[in-house]
């Protein structure tokens, strides 16, 4: 069956609100929207703005979104309440294809746990599966998983101190020590400087991966061009990419556009992006 | 067999007008380019990696985005919405400025492919500025958008008269050295006289039309219209109708060649452009009704129909205009 898009915003109202620490909540609509993980919508503050947002809670009947309080539209979002109104077009681009084994890794960072999260629900429970934040109070959904998960934080305020790569690539390390099978696939989020690195080290141990990337948009369907990454189309062609087209994506980790067009190095990009 | 028939005999002609066999390669104002497809400005230009792309998926030849005089955001979002049958868009001339877009002219010396560049200004002397900037870049054609409904200060208000379309014409015309394409609104209350008035001041090239309207969609819900800039310009299949209008319109008046656009999706759109006057035809909402196989199925559609009908693109161009109306010199030169 085909997939039902909205074009126009769907208009819903928020049932329910769940903020887990001072800078994330999520907001939850009793609304079944036709989805996969790793697929965004644009989401629609009237009069405020649109931004693109994964969904990262999917039920047959309920979805959610969440929201990190960094920009004028992301503080506005996290104050709405129950009954406040919000659109919704999508969803839109490709997610991540999921596959059915136990020897699969997924990596997230930070509000990268998020896409994530609707894809660890639908994998096997045995997976090897590595969450990081910048500290304890910074991990999403820390009660949510049945899924065994292993922390790292910033500042070892919980679970291993340092980067979630280190994890990956010990993981990698111990299956071939113990000639145990190679990974099948690593699913990543995060941000891109991770992506990047996971992408490295699946490259080396030759591993496919997938993994999200961002970029500022505005149609979100393919056709303004305000997310070109290379000659990707970041809404259209992803935002979840695999390893053969990573290979040939020239701004991966290295440029992105502002608002304007212009291209800038991510460090400057993603400093805008925290205050629009 | 009536297709076999009419394969077999265009076989039999030199082929020198029938550009159209999939490897054979026509000229435009002087210019090569391998097919009349003509990618939108403002749909995808925003690289040289997706410009590439588009022409390396069959368009023969490709538009940036427009480049303004200043660095300029666009409206905030929501900036595009699908309607189904066409889109509404005020994205708002996003540009980095014509001064700060030095990587990408690297990058783009290097192309292999026929380049237009678009460019805006807000006063003949900022459309005069960035004009003889950009030109020394090098790109093959200067396209002067004097149409974008989406911002007060740019754009259409020059494209709706006469006079101040001929003045921002003559006034590039005379510090660039590269063919000059004028892009025109169909909110001009004549567009035939803008065009005329165009090619008067020198221009060398009609592209029409760009988005129609404004329109307005409003939420219901919301209980206000969806676009952030609340009235944007209408593209896509819903104002085929008016693209073909303005045209055949263009086409009485003037002796330049058309690009001709608006609402083209299939190859027998293309036919009906071509039948109103275009020599070249664009593609821009359709990118997102059939995705970036577009170029490559329409040139395949339209050379389809060419073939099947036993013609070719010259001798349908201004095919309905009848024998002896048009003065229309016509023709990719």
């Amino acid at each position: 069956m085909k997939p039902i898009i909205h074009k126009t915003p769907v208009m819903l109202r928020v049932a329910q609100k769940e903020v887990h620490s001072k800078n994330f909540a999520s907001l939850y609509f009793d609304y079944s929207m036709d989805f996969r993980p790793g697929q965004f919508v644009m989401v629609w503050i009237p009069g405020i703005d649109e931004k693109p947002y994964t969904i990262s809670y999917h039920k047959k009947k309920r979805f959610g979104i969440t929201i990190e309080a960094k920009g004028i539209f992301s503080q506005k979002a996290i104050g709405l309440k129950p009954g406040d109104l919000m659109g919704f077009r999508g969803p839109f681009g490709n997610g991540f294809t999921p596959m059915s084994s136990p020897d699969i890794a997924i990596v997230a960072g930070g509000c990268g746990m998020a896409p994530l999260a609707p894809l660890v629900e639908i994998l096997d429970k045995n997976i090897f599966f590595i969450q990081g934040a910048r500290s304890r109070e910074f991990i999403l959904y820390p009660d949510r998983f049945k899924t065994q998960r292993q922390i790292c934080t910033d500042d070892g305020s919980q679970g291993h101190k340092g980067f979630v790569t280190e994890l990956l690539e010990q993981e990698i390390e111990i299956r071939k020590k113990k000639g145990r099978k190679s990974l099948d696939m690593v699913y990543a989020c995060g941000p891109e400087i991770m992506m990047h690195r996971i992408f490295m080290i699946c490259e080396d141990n030759k591993i496919p991966c997938q993994v999200s990337l961002e970029r500022y948009m505005r149609c979100g369907f393919g056709v303004c061009g305000a997310c070109v990454c290379g000659e990707k189309v970041v809404c259209k062609d992803g935002p979840v990419f695999e390893s053969k087209t990573l290979r040939t994506m020239e701004d991966f980790n290295t440029l992105a556009l502002l608002k304007s067009g212009k291209p800038v190095e991510l460090a400057q990009y993603f400093s805008w992006r925290c205050q629009s | 067999m009536v297709m076999v028939a009419a394969r077999i005999k265009k076989q039999g002609k030199p082929d020198q007008t029938n550009y159209f066999n999939g490897t054979g390669m026509m000229k435009f104002l002087g210019k090569t380019i391998k097919n009349p497809l003509v990618l939108a400005s403002g749909v995808l230009g925003n690289n040289s990696g997706i410009l590439e792309r588009v022409h390396r998926s069959g368009c023969g030849l490709v538009t940036m985005k427009s480049i303004g005089p200043a660095p300029r955001d666009g409206h905030k979002n929501p900036t595009v919405i699908d309607l189904g049958h066409g889109m509404i868009n005020a994205v708002g001339l996003p540009s980095p400025g014509y001064l700060h877009m030095e990587e990408e002219w690297k990058d783009l010396e290097k192309r292999d492919f026929p380049l237009i560049a678009s460019i805006y200004g807000g006063s003949v002397q900022e459309y005069q500025a960035v004009a003889k900037f950009v030109s020394e870049k090098k790109p093959d054609f200067i396209e002067i958008n004097i149409s974008c409904p989406n911002s007060e200060q740019h754009g259409m208000i020059f494209g709706v008269n006469e006079q101040s379309s001929f003045d921002v014409v003559s006034a590039v015309k005379k510090v660039i050295d590269l063919p000059l394409i004028a892009k025109l609104t169909p909110q001009a209350p004549d567009i035939a006289k803008i065009a005329k008035a165009c090619e008067d001041a020198g221009a060398d090239a009609i592209c029409a039309i760009n988005t129609a309207g404004p329109g307005m969609v409003i939420d219901i819900e919301a209980r206000m219209p969806v676009l952030a800039f609340k009235k944007g310009g209408l593209s896509g299949p819903m104002i085929k109708p008016i693209a073909i209008r303005c045209v055949y319109d263009i086409y009485t008046a003037v002796s330049i060649p058309i690009i001709g656009l608006g609402g083209v999706t299939t190859g027998k759109d293309a036919v009906e452009m071509i039948m109103a006057g275009a020599s070249l035809v664009g593609i821009g909402s359709a990118v997102h009704y059939r995705g970036m196989g577009v170029f490559q199925e329409v040139n395949n559609e339209l050379e389809t129909w060419l073939r099947g009908h036993d013609t070719t693109m010259e001798e349908i161009r201004g095919a309905a205009h009848g024998m002896t109306s048009a003065p229309h010199k016509g023709g990719a030169q």
